[in-house]
């Protein structure tokens, strides 16, 4: 194992982490309103395919992110619309929510399967910065998205545990009764971060169609969405935490994959059932007797001021 | 004293489904008063009163505050408009800090939170009202009655005028209610109004200026309290005179057939919640355990029943030893737990009263045979149960769910007590009954009690232990701290023991039989 | 004058079973709107795919064939259902009882047929019901979240399969494709003649009536029922919850195993990468439109095996076969709109003027009716899962 090949496994963990950090960003949110969106592979599915061909229409990826932006708010509002608004039951529309994003993602990229993307997010390396030794290339070797995502996770933070909106929403996730009772909207801010959340697994499903891989591949989220959703609870709902956690899983695809590219074919499929296996261990670790720390006290209910 | 009118509701009406909660109702609240919204459970005062705060809209009449008509569409008009309301399940959030709950919902300022400077006032306002509780603390930390003031002193932040408190007084001990009512009086005299719910006389007679009672959704009267007496008020709120007192039939036995020694067990917050409790009840007895809500009253009853683990003493039904022990075991020993959450825990909602009425007895024939279950035979014992019970039900194949509150309760003890068994422990059995429903759940314990079993009763209604009970025992974090003959029991004793003062003189002997 | 929603305290029975009729029937109404929208012809999409299913011999027939593999997996899905548990993973347990199925097959090829086709079907049902006791004992002992662990293990099973078929099991003759070597005549389930339809159909009609007896008329049927709806009263009552926890979960993947090792055995004769286009997936729709009704699920079933073999029809007009994705996905978001209409009513309400209803509940003396109780507690619906930790 030589320096050059640890510079690049690293960088390429930060990559394959960026999609699977936008999504669990996004989760965060919607968790923290109380809102449990199972949905995201579908939100991302969809983000992706949306990206994809907005951006072969125009030839420019960030109208395409815009579009995929837009897609993965409009999914999330289905599930919205499902849950806070009809109260139906979270787990079953999430599930639903992926089912239909990977059938409209099928439908809708059909045509342009294998076409390549006419225009991709390319990387821009951060003047000086990205002369660091070792820290330079991994950290600001990368395109605008990546930079994007840097930017976020500690503006989500701050968001989270120092603004008013914050306060709100995250009152809205541990007691919607209390928070109804001084008057704020619960319908609303669920809504809100609902959306919001789907606008990220947006982001997160273009990253993958503009800029890490750049193509349309049916499938190509390839289960992302649902790690994105363990890794929620791996971080605690914590944003910062995420992306560490995010990177993890990345540094674990991308081992994968440069192993399959020295080695022979057949260890590359146990190293493939990494991350799944790893997701699952990470979330017997982080859940301790059924209290899982952090999880807001409302996830998964429906709240219904009048109701009995 | 009598000052402007802030508040005055008119025809009010509210309706659920299935129930009239609140029939062309009126109200009006001075200035400076503290004003008592009395009645039974199910008169419809926390509904009357969510309306006024906003949380409920109204079917029908109109709310005016100082004469103009307003239209609350939702909490944050109310208290807008001066309307502030203190649950009885308080709205706080747990992991949140005392500052962060007070300036919950607020829109200024509108992005960054300036918590130092909730802090500091949050700390002013609790230092001018008596209200005294630490703006950092988080809500988990804090104990009843100070989750209690920050609930008041969110509502003082608001510049609340109108206060309104549902039933403060059933989490408190007589001591910390006597301070609140301290705080409430000064708020009147400093020109708010308070409006006080509450089913306790005592208290109305104690604390209020004047009293409206409500009685099965509708207002029966507005009172002086200096014209009233609590005589006249407990005719008003039951519609008839009620008197109680029970008869003993005969002595309770020797044999002990609950016995707990030096038990401690885990709340679920992961403290202590039971300290080396001891404990023994006898045949035909029923013991009473007073004390205040959250001092290890469930983890008691989950602990002798065997849904939560001992983690050290003994327990024994009879002569077996059931320390740990499966719930199954302890049913076959002949225990029985009428649950705190009838619904819920007691029976199953969605389920049919016939299921509900095997969930102890399906293990053994003639209810099953081998794997199957007998679906003649558990028709035929629900339908005796049901008819020998008195409970009402809409049919026999009705989810329970349909029932009401008292038959809920009635058809749970039927099924308890059909199984004979010779340890009771019933927790809060009346509570949310109406009187005529609480008169039969209290001569089914008492039946129960002459057929010989050993009845624990864990209730927070401090008439009923005195009127039921034999013996009474004081619970207090996780301890007896004090046990007297029902009939030697003062209120006053009892009341100084639950806020966990030693009495002076030898009045219990530490807690052993 | 405004509109007020009311839980409902009954359900009309005929609205229980008309919500899912008329939520079918919106969301194809729904399904041709975008179809039409993007450029495809709605009349003709759905009639290419009405024909591919139902329209011919050769087409009803393979509607079954798909059918077989969703009653299985949506009965061993519904039971899981019914007891609260989120079983996701019936996709990676069909995966693994094609696995052992294959594995007994490949390594008793001799075997008479008497003795290798049931050793075939109970090694499936064995290692389907072992993939789903893996996440089960965490749910069971720790309460972790199966949700996440029975989705995870789909992938891992997926790929383990992947892996043989690629590599240790590679057919020499099999010109480098990711397939098992075919199985002997005597591994094959015998189908109806004239047909592909196999034995496995009436597997799951003896599943659905086993179940239906097992749930309505035993004791441990009982105790999963109160478990499944009420945790606290079943643990009152002294039941083992741990125990059924994992029974069921064990119940509910062998229902899948069996399906996979029917896939191999009845189907495709033998292993191969993509064995189920989502069986497993498509299952949880077709138990919660069925309401976990065994009986139900059998007829949901073969409607949606019209769907998956609609979908291939369509394809040969140049149309994804993934609209048929899109459409279980849209109906299942209907069937759930629609179910808020069975929970609660819409009414108009007037201002000032109160229904003359049932008087408040003292009057009665009938106790504390819903609705005027003292306590106003938030609805928690506790068919939402048990997120949060309870």
């Amino acid at each position: 194992m030589d320096w050059v090949l640890a510079v690049s496994i690293c960088q390429a963990a930060v990559t394959a982490g960026t999609p699977i950090l936008f999504a669990a960003l996004g989760e965060i949110l919607a968790e923290r309103a109380g809102v449990l969106n199972l949905g995201v592979e579908g939100m991302m599915l969809v983000g992706a395919v949306s990206g994809f061909l907005v951006t072969v229409r125009t030839g420019s990826p960030w109208l395409g992110l815009l579009g995929a932006l837009v897609a993965g708010g409009l999914m999330a509002l289905i599930h919205a619309a499902l849950c806070v608004g009809l109260r139906a039951n979270q787990v079953v529309s999430g599930l639903a929510l992926t089912l239909f994003g990977t059938g409209l993602s099928g439908y809708l990229g059909k045509p342009v399967i294998g076409v390549p993307a006419p225009s991709t997010f390319r990387t821009v390396e951060v003047p000086v910065l990205a002369d660091i030794p070792f820290l330079g290339p991994v950290v600001f070797g990368h395109d605008y998205l990546v930079y994007i995502s840097y930017l976020l996770v500690p503006a989500l933070w701050f968001f989270l545990y120092r603004t008013r909106p914050g306060l709100h929403m995250r009152a809205v996730g541990e007691n919607p009764a209390a928070a109804d009772a001084m008057g704020i909207n619960v319908g609303w801010t669920r809504y809100i971060y609902t959306v919001a959340g789907g606008v990220l697994a947006g982001a997160g499903g273009a990253y993958l169609s503009l800029a890490y891989a750049p193509t349309w591949l049916e499938n190509m989220t390839a289960g992302r969405g649902w790690i994105a959703v363990a890794l929620v609870i791996f971080a605690g709902w914590n944003p910062l935490v995420a992306l560490a956690g995010s990177y993890l899983f990345g540094g674990v695809d991308a081992l994968g994959l440069r192993i399959q590219a020295v080695g022979t074919v057949v260890p590359s499929f146990f190293l493939s059932m990494l991350p799944y296996i790893f997701t699952i261990l990470v979330l017997l670790v982080s859940t301790r007797g059924g209290r899982r720390l952090g999880a807001p006290g409302a996830l998964g209910l429906a709240y219904d001021r009048e109701g009995h | 004293m009598a000052g402007d009118i802030l508040v005055e509701m008119r025809g009010i009406s509210k309706r659920f489904p299935g129930v009239l909660a609140n029939d062309r109702v009126s109200l009006s609240v001075r200035a400076g008063e503290v004003h008592a919204l009395l009645g039974e459970n199910g008169a419809g005062k926390t509904t009357l009163m969510s309306i006024l705060s906003g949380l409920y809209r109204p079917d029908g009449g109109e709310i005016l505050v100082e004469g103009r008509p307003v239209v609350f569409r939702s909490p944050r008009d109310a208290i807008r408009a001066g309307i502030g309301m203190v649950h009885q399940h308080f709205r706080l959030v747990e992991p949140f800090t005392v500052a962060e709950n007070v300036t919950l919902g607020l829109d200024r300022p509108r992005f960054a939170l300036h918590l130092a400077a909730v802090e500091q006032e949050v700390a002013r306002l609790g230092d001018r009202h008596g209200l005294k509780v630490d703006p950092r603390a988080q809500i988990w930390q804090l104990s009843v009655g100070e989750q209690q003031r920050v609930e008041i002193l969110k509502m003082l932040y608001r510049g609340a005028r109108v206060l309104i408190m549902d039933e403060p007084t059933a989490v408190l001990t007589p001591q910390e209610a006597r301070d609140l009512f301290t705080v409430l009086r000064q708020m009147a005299a400093a020109g708010r109004a308070v409006v006080f719910i509450s089913h306790k006389l005592q208290e109305v007679m104690e604390v209020a200026d004047r009293i409206t009672v409500l009685r099965a959704g509708r207002n029966v009267a507005t009172l002086e309290k200096a014209a009233t007496s609590a005589r006249e008020l407990a005719r008003l709120m039951v519609g008839r005179e009620v008197s109680v007192s029970y008869q003993r039939t005969r002595q309770a036995g020797q044999e002990v057939l609950l016995c707990l020694e030096g038990v401690e067990a885990m709340g679920d917050r992961g403290f202590l919640a039971l300290r080396g409790l001891s404990l023994r009840v006898h045949a035909g007895e029923i013991v009473g355990v007073a004390g205040v809500s959250g001092n290890g009253q469930r983890e008691l009853a989950e602990v002798i029943s065997g849904l939560r683990p001992t983690l050290r003493g003994s327990i024994r039904v009879g002569d077996t030893e059931v320390t740990g022990c499966h719930p199954a075991r302890l049913i076959a020993c002949g225990l029985s737990l009428v649950p705190e959450d009838r619904l819920g825990t007691g029976l199953v909602p969605t389920l049919t009263v016939c299921d509900n009425a095997i969930l102890k007895c399906y293990r053994h024939p003639p209810v099953s045979r081998g794997p199957f279950l007998r679906r003649g035979e558990i028709r035929r014992r629900t339908r005796v149960l049901v008819e020998e019970f008195a409970v009402k039900v809409p049919g026999l194949d009705a989810p329970v769910r349909k029932l009401s509150g008292g038959n809920l309760q009635r058809l749970l003890l039927a099924r308890e007590i059909s199984a004979r068994p010779r340890v009771m422990v019933a927790v809060h059995p009346t509570r949310g009954l109406d009187v005529g429903a609480t008169a039969g759940v209290h001569r089914l314990l008492l039946e129960q009690r002459d057929e010989g079993a050993a009845i624990l009763l864990i209730s927070e209604d401090l008439d009923e232990i005195l009127a039921l009970s034999d013996r009474v025992v004081v619970l207090y974090e996780g301890r007896i701290v004090g046990e007297m003959p029902a009939a030697q029991a003062s209120r006053e004793e009892i009341g100084l023991m639950m806020a966990g003062i030693e009495l002076p003189k030898d009045a219990g002997g530490g807690g052993q039989a | 004058m405004r509109l007020r929603l009311e839980r409902r305290l009954d359900v009309p029975t005929a609205l229980v079973w008309a919500t899912p009729v008329v939520s079918v029937a919106l969301a194809l109404l729904a399904g041709a709107l975008f179809l039409a929208l993007t450029g495809s012809n709605p009349a003709e999409v759905y009639g290419m795919m009405l024909r591919g299913a139902f329209g011919s011999r050769y087409g009803t027939t393979e509607t079954f064939v798909k059918a077989i593999p969703l009653m299985l997996c949506g009965l061993g899905v519904g039971v899981a259902f019914r007891m609260l548990l989120w079983n996701i993973g019936a996709e990676g347990q069909l995966y693994m009882g094609a696995f052992a199925a294959t594995w007994v097959c490949l390594s008793f090829p001799e075997w008479p047929a008497y003795l290798l086709l049931p050793a075939m079907l109970a090694a499936g049902m064995l290692f389907g019901g072992l993939w789903a006791l893996l996440p089960a004992l965490p749910r069971a002992y720790l309460k972790a979240n199966e949700v996440i662990t029975t989705l995870m293990l789909n992938y891992v099973a997926i790929l383990w399969v992947s892996y043989l078929v690629h590599g240790p099991w590679r057919d020499p003759a099999g010109l480098n494709f990711p397939l098992s070597p075919p199985f002997p005549r005597t591994a094959w389930l015998p189908t109806f003649p004239g047909t592909r339809v196999h034995v496995g159909l009436v597997m799951a009609i003896v599943a659905a009536a086993v179940l239906s007896v097992l749930l309505w008329r035993t004791r441990w049927g009982y105790e999963v029922r109160v478990i499944g709806e009420s945790p606290r009263a079943a643990r009152y009552a002294g039941m083992n919850v741990e125990r059924n926890i994992l029974l069921v979960m064990l119940l509910s993947g062998a229902l899948a195993g069996l399906a996979g090792a029917c896939e191999v055995s009845g189907v495709v004769h033998r292993l191969q990468h993509q064995i189920s286009p989502g069986y497993g997936y498509s299952a949880i729709i077709v138990a919660w439109l069925s309401r976990l009704n065994p009986w139900a699920i059998l007829v949901v079933a073969v409607l949606f095996g019209g769907l998956l073999v609609g979908g291939y029809a369509v394809q040969l007009a140049g149309i994804p076969a993934a609209v048929a994705y899109m459409l279980q996905g849209a109906i299942l978001f209907f069937v759930l709109g629609g179910e808020f209409l069975t929970r609660y009513r819409i009414r108009l309400v007037v201002p000032g003027e109160v229904a003359p209803e049932r008087r408040a509940a003292g009057a009665a003396g009938s106790g504390s009716a819903p609705g005027a109780g003292d306590a106003v507690a938030p609805a928690r619906n506790g068919r939402a899962g048990d997120f949060g930790g309870n």
